[in-house]
């Protein structure tokens, strides 16, 4: 469960509340990643994700050898889990 | 069992294999910390591959395992509440309590939704003001960050009905303990390399020192925890005890220093049980005063609950590498992943459940030794 998962940056945002954003590429899933704990990230850099937090940033080789030791390891599986929407009222 | 054509890195694995194989002139045993590592260890006998003198014992790095059974009992009380939405990651959702799991108690009416990141639980907390959103917060040292978060921006956004009900645990005071025990056979680890991309190492030198045992902070690759052994035995070989860096890749001595900051304002460090072995002191975290008002723990005043643990199970053995899961006359009869008897079963990342998922239970006994 401490696994982290590599991806890559796609776009930078921040969140009306502040929090530095960002949204990154899992092989073709893309996902919400907050950016907080990884200042100097920038866009098309590869990030390290572990529950929606980028934990640092690795070289594109490195992505990619996580990425397919992962998927070879059925260890992929939280990328499946939807992401909450934004939703002011009722049930998301 | 796997055969080193099978890697990925088929030439650089049968290089490392016959460096330790070169090295090696008497028995050691190693201990794998991480859950993740344990699991790649056993998908790819990666222990069977290593000369019969190195025998590698599996760690107690699985936080859904070590989560004590009170506190699943706990968080399924406050899960039951017809006022609270509880969210947790996925693993938890089928660890047993004492009386049923997360799973079946959303089937029997509970609000109970998996979310791919505690940030999510504040989203859901906006949508439902009438409602309290509970989030179970289990992890080590790499799941702090996020968690610390959540309470971070919870306060910050003044969202005033969410909290978390907090179990989270610690590396180093583990292996402490492990070395301290009388039963200890462990001589030297592969450190866990994602709790190190955030904490760095530097707290692993003390013990590397007073315990006098290497401790080789190691990737989870097949080829990275190949070379974590190697790394780890040439220090045995040469009586030398540091610690060392294998996961160079990612790791850095000291760490994630951002994410240190906030884990360390919004947490601090407790007491805290493990499933399995008992309490370890300072081995955890806990909300610190300032953010009270979201320990669900206190909230929701959940007293303490009593529970029966299985007598059968041997789990707090196996997660100190006194015992391996073959061990147990239970493993793959009466404790399986689907009727776990304690922490080694109840998670993919156990030790018993990853013995388990690749088979070794239907093995003969006789002729392996590394079982």
């Amino acid at each position: 469960m401490c696994l982290a998962i590599p991806g890559k940056l796609i776009e930078i945002e921040t969140h009306p509340s502040g929090i530095r954003m960002g949204k990154a590429n899992f092989g073709g899933i893309v996902k919400h990643v907050c950016l907080e704990y990884t200042p100097d990230a920038k866009v098309h850099d590869y990030v390290l994700v572990h529950v929606g937090f980028a934990l640092s940033t690795i070289d594109e080789a490195e992505a990619a050898r996580t990425y397919d030791l992962l998927k070879e390891m059925s260890q992929l599986q939280e990328l499946d889990v939807p992401e909450i929407r934004e939703v002011m009222s009722g049930d998301p | 069992m796997k055969f080193l054509d099978e890697y990925r890195d088929e030439a650089l694995a049968t290089k490392v294999v016959d460096e330790i194989r070169r090295t090696v002139t008497r028995p050691w045993v190693l201990m794998e910390v991480c859950g993740g590592q344990t699991h790649t260890i056993v998908k790819y006998g990666i222990d069977r591959l290593l000369p019969n003198q190195i025998e590698l014992v599996h760690g107690p790095g699985c936080p859904v395992c070590v989560t004590p059974l009170e506190m699943i009992d706990k968080a399924h009380t406050i899960a039951q509440r017809p006022d609270v939405i509880f969210c947790s990651f996925g693993d938890m959702l089928r660890v047993p309590g004492s009386d049923a799991d997360l799973l079946v108690l959303k089937s029997r009416g509970a609000d109970i939704r998996v979310v791919y990141s505690p940030i999510d639980c504040l989203k859901i907390a906006r949508a439902n003001p009438d409602k309290k959103v509970v989030f179970f917060a289990i992890g080590f040292e790499t799941t702090a960050p996020a968690n610390a978060m959540s309470v971070w921006q919870a306060r910050k956004q003044k969202i005033k009905n969410f909290s978390i009900l907090v179990s989270h645990v610690l590396v180093p005071p583990a292996i402490g303990s492990i070395l301290q025990s009388p039963l200890n056979r462990v001589q030297g680890f592969l450190g866990p390399g994602h709790v190190c991309t955030i904490m760095g190492y530097r707290e692993y030198e003390p013990i590397a020192e007073r315990f006098r045992v290497p401790i080789v902070i190691t990737g989870f690759e097949p080829t990275d925890i190949l070379q974590g052994a190697l790394m780890a035995i040439q220090q045995l070989e040469a009586g030398i005890h540091e610690v060392q860096n294998q996961y160079v890749r990612v790791v850095q001595r000291d760490g994630n220093r951002v994410a240190q900051d906030l884990v360390n304002k919004v947490f601090e460090v407790c007491d805290r049980k493990w499933r399995g072995v008992g309490s370890i002191p300072k081995s955890g975290y806990r909300l610190r005063h300032e953010f009270h008002e979201y320990d669900a723990e206190l909230l929701f005043n959940v007293k303490e609950l009593d529970t029966q643990e299985s007598s059968t199970c041997i789990s707090g053995l196996v997660l100190r590498g006194v015992k391996k899961p073959r061990d147990c006359p239970a493993f793959g009869k009466q404790c399986t992943p689907e009727h776990p008897l304690g922490a080694t079963m109840v998670s993919a990342e156990g030790a018993c459940a990853a013995y388990y998922a690749y088979g070794r239970h239907l093995e003969a006994t006789n002729g392996l030794r590394n079982s």
